[in-house]
């Protein structure tokens, strides 16, 4: 018989709606909200981000999954609920960019595994920073599809620090995918592969802030 | 160094058959680059079909490459139909905001006629004067992005899936009247000249969907298109991967296919072997900090893997060398391929 957390995952996999509300909820009788999305959902969420990484898995599950999973989690531990996970305030943000569906699945993939982030979505310079400034934001997570954009980073850095504000930036998109060394180049702290690679980098990215 | 003895058309011909010409084709799309040789702006470069011609016959003549481009922008669709389009000085125009506002605008929808839309008819522009310089040299490749993949410009990349997930008969609709321009608009490439088309893909692609729902979507919608454009047609996927549906793409009508950096060149050129040319799949993205000796490696990997036997042509892996690339890079790879690809590759 397979397991809760295999029934989950191929019910992502297969945009299974009924399946994956009955596998969180036959789950919640005996266990907290969080323990459920440590246990099975951020798990059925990484496997599915290394299919992708690996080609067995297309974009467009890994994007559908986060968005059930989002739902299902929002429905058993609201935005509101004290036992999100404490994290140092994070934001995600899309760089003079216009492709905002990598944006998406990372926002989808770290509400549905417990944390709070803000969505600043598409921004400039300017209202990137004035955000950041604003909200004191302390983890920064950027998404790129067009190199350009991706090389723009390292004048946001530049200029966060310029402006004492330096929160730790971790990137991701298809320009540092191709590029390997693109991540350093900009100055960034970490880079994802996946949207669940983003759990680790902010994970240990936390662990180090003062 | 021996002379080459086939003319660009005459390579690629003989290439796209399956047999060796004189030396392995190749083509690295500096799209924007020409833009540099008038000291103009990309925005600016885009808004003269003349200058665009002239900077693709000089690039050409820089790089030798083997084909002409015929094409400025992927979101000039999104433009045709409404959107937005967003110009950057260290880029390609990207689509901004999308014609469609929610799927609820799909029915009221109105293709754009060719005939009556300026930015296409730059293009179309752009086409006849490459042709009438080229002639019968040098082949000119126009391009149109897929009926099932334009939508990621007309509805945003979000909206799109859900429509294609959620919302099937609002899907059908859109996908109809996606066809019936992409036919209208490729067939005017190729009477003004093009002899080839490029069918850019991506969403059809293992990397954005999986296959199940490429039979039941894209590869349906590519066999309808493909049987109605009126000349050659090769398929793009844009940097994804195309291995788990290549059977599949070359029943599409297609004569040739993108290979992905993320795939093993030498398995996509075995898998389409005698039925599909393979273009690929230098990466572009990190082309742009490649040293010499770097650039000359993957040139020689690239034709090692695919060369042999022809059915190759040598281009990076996304269809546009970013802004970022040296020219000394481009350089060095088309020496690399007049030095490396030289058939019989009896260096293999």
């Amino acid at each position: 018989m397979e397991s809760p957390l295999d029934q989950l995952e191929s019910a992502l996999l297969s945009l299974d709606r009924v399946t994956v509300n009955r596998v969180l909820s036959e789950a919640s009788a005996s266990t907290l909200p969080l323990t459920r999305i440590e246990s099975l959902i951020v798990p059925a969420l990484e496997r599915i981000g290394v299919g992708w990484e690996e080609g067995s898995v297309s974009l467009s599950q890994v994007y559908m999954s986060g968005r059930l999973c989002e739902e299902a989690v929002d429905a058993i531990l609201p935005p509101s609920d004290d036992t999100r996970k404490s994290m140092p305030p994070m934001a995600i943000a899309a760089l003079e960019d216009y492709h905002l569906l990598g944006l998406r699945i990372v926002y989808s993939t770290l509400r549905a595994s417990g944390f709070s982030l803000r969505n600043y979505g598409r921004t400039d310079m300017n209202q990137l920073v004035d955000h950041i400034k604003t909200d004191g934001i302390r983890i920064l997570l950027l998404s790129a599809l067009m190199l350009p954009a991706a090389l723009r980073i390292k004048a946001l850095r530049s200029r966060l620090q310029a402006e004492g504000c330096v929160p730790l930036i971790v990137v991701g998109g298809a320009p540092f995918r191709f590029d390997e060394e693109l991540w350093k180049e900009v100055g960034a702290d970490a880079f994802g592969n996946t949207a669940s690679d983003a759990i680790s980098a902010i994970s240990r990215l936390a662990g180090v802030l003062p | 160094m021996k002379t080459e003895s086939m003319t660009s058309s005459e390579r690629l011909s003989t290439a796209m058959s399956h047999r060796e010409p004189d030396r392995v084709p190749f083509l690295l799309p500096t799209v924007m680059q020409g833009a540099r040789e008038f000291g103009l702006s990309i925005q600016d470069y885009f808004s003269r079909p003349d200058l665009v011609a002239e900077g693709q016959w000089r690039l050409r003549a820089r790089y030798g490459h083997d084909a002409l481009l015929g094409f400025m922008y992927g979101a000039v669709e999104a433009e045709a139909w409404g959107g937005e389009v967003i110009y950057r000085e260290d880029g390609p125009p990207n689509a901004g905001q999308p014609p469609l506002s929610g799927s609820a605008d799909i029915a009221r929808l109105e293709p754009p006629r060719v005939r009556d839309t300026p930015c296409l008819q730059k293009v179309l522009r752009l086409i006849r004067l490459l042709k009438d310089r080229a002639g019968n040299e040098v082949p000119v490749f126009g391009s149109v992005i897929s009926p099932f993949s334009l939508p990621v410009m007309q509805l945003g990349f979000e909206n799109y899936l859900l429509l294609l997930h959620e919302q099937p008969e609002r899907f059908e609709q859109l996908m109809r009247l996606n066809e019936a321009f992409c036919v209208e608009w490729a067939n005017a490439q190729l009477e003004a000249g093009a002899g080839a088309i490029a069918y850019a893909d991506p969403v059809s692609s293992p990397t954005i969907i999986p296959r199940a729902l490429y039979l039941k979507t894209g590869f349906l919608i590519a066999r309808r298109t493909l049987s109605k454009i009126k000349g050659a047609v090769a398929t793009s996927f844009a940097s994804g991967r195309c291995l788990a549906i290549l059977d599949d793409v070359a029943q599409t009508g297609t004569v040739g296919i993108g290979a992905s950096f993320l795939e093993d060149l030498a398995a996509v050129k075995a898998a389409a072997r005698g039925r599909l040319t393979v273009m690929g799949n230098l990466n572009a993205i990190e082309m742009r900090h490649w040293t010499p000796a770097e650039a000359e490696i993957r040139v020689k990997e690239a034709i090692a893997k695919a060369g042999p036997g022809g059915g190759f042509v040598l281009t990076d892996n996304h269809g546009e060398i970013p802004w970022q690339v040296p020219d000394s890079v481009l350089l060095t790879i088309a020496d690399a391929v007049r030095r490396w690809g030289r058939y019989p590759l009896d260096w293999i």
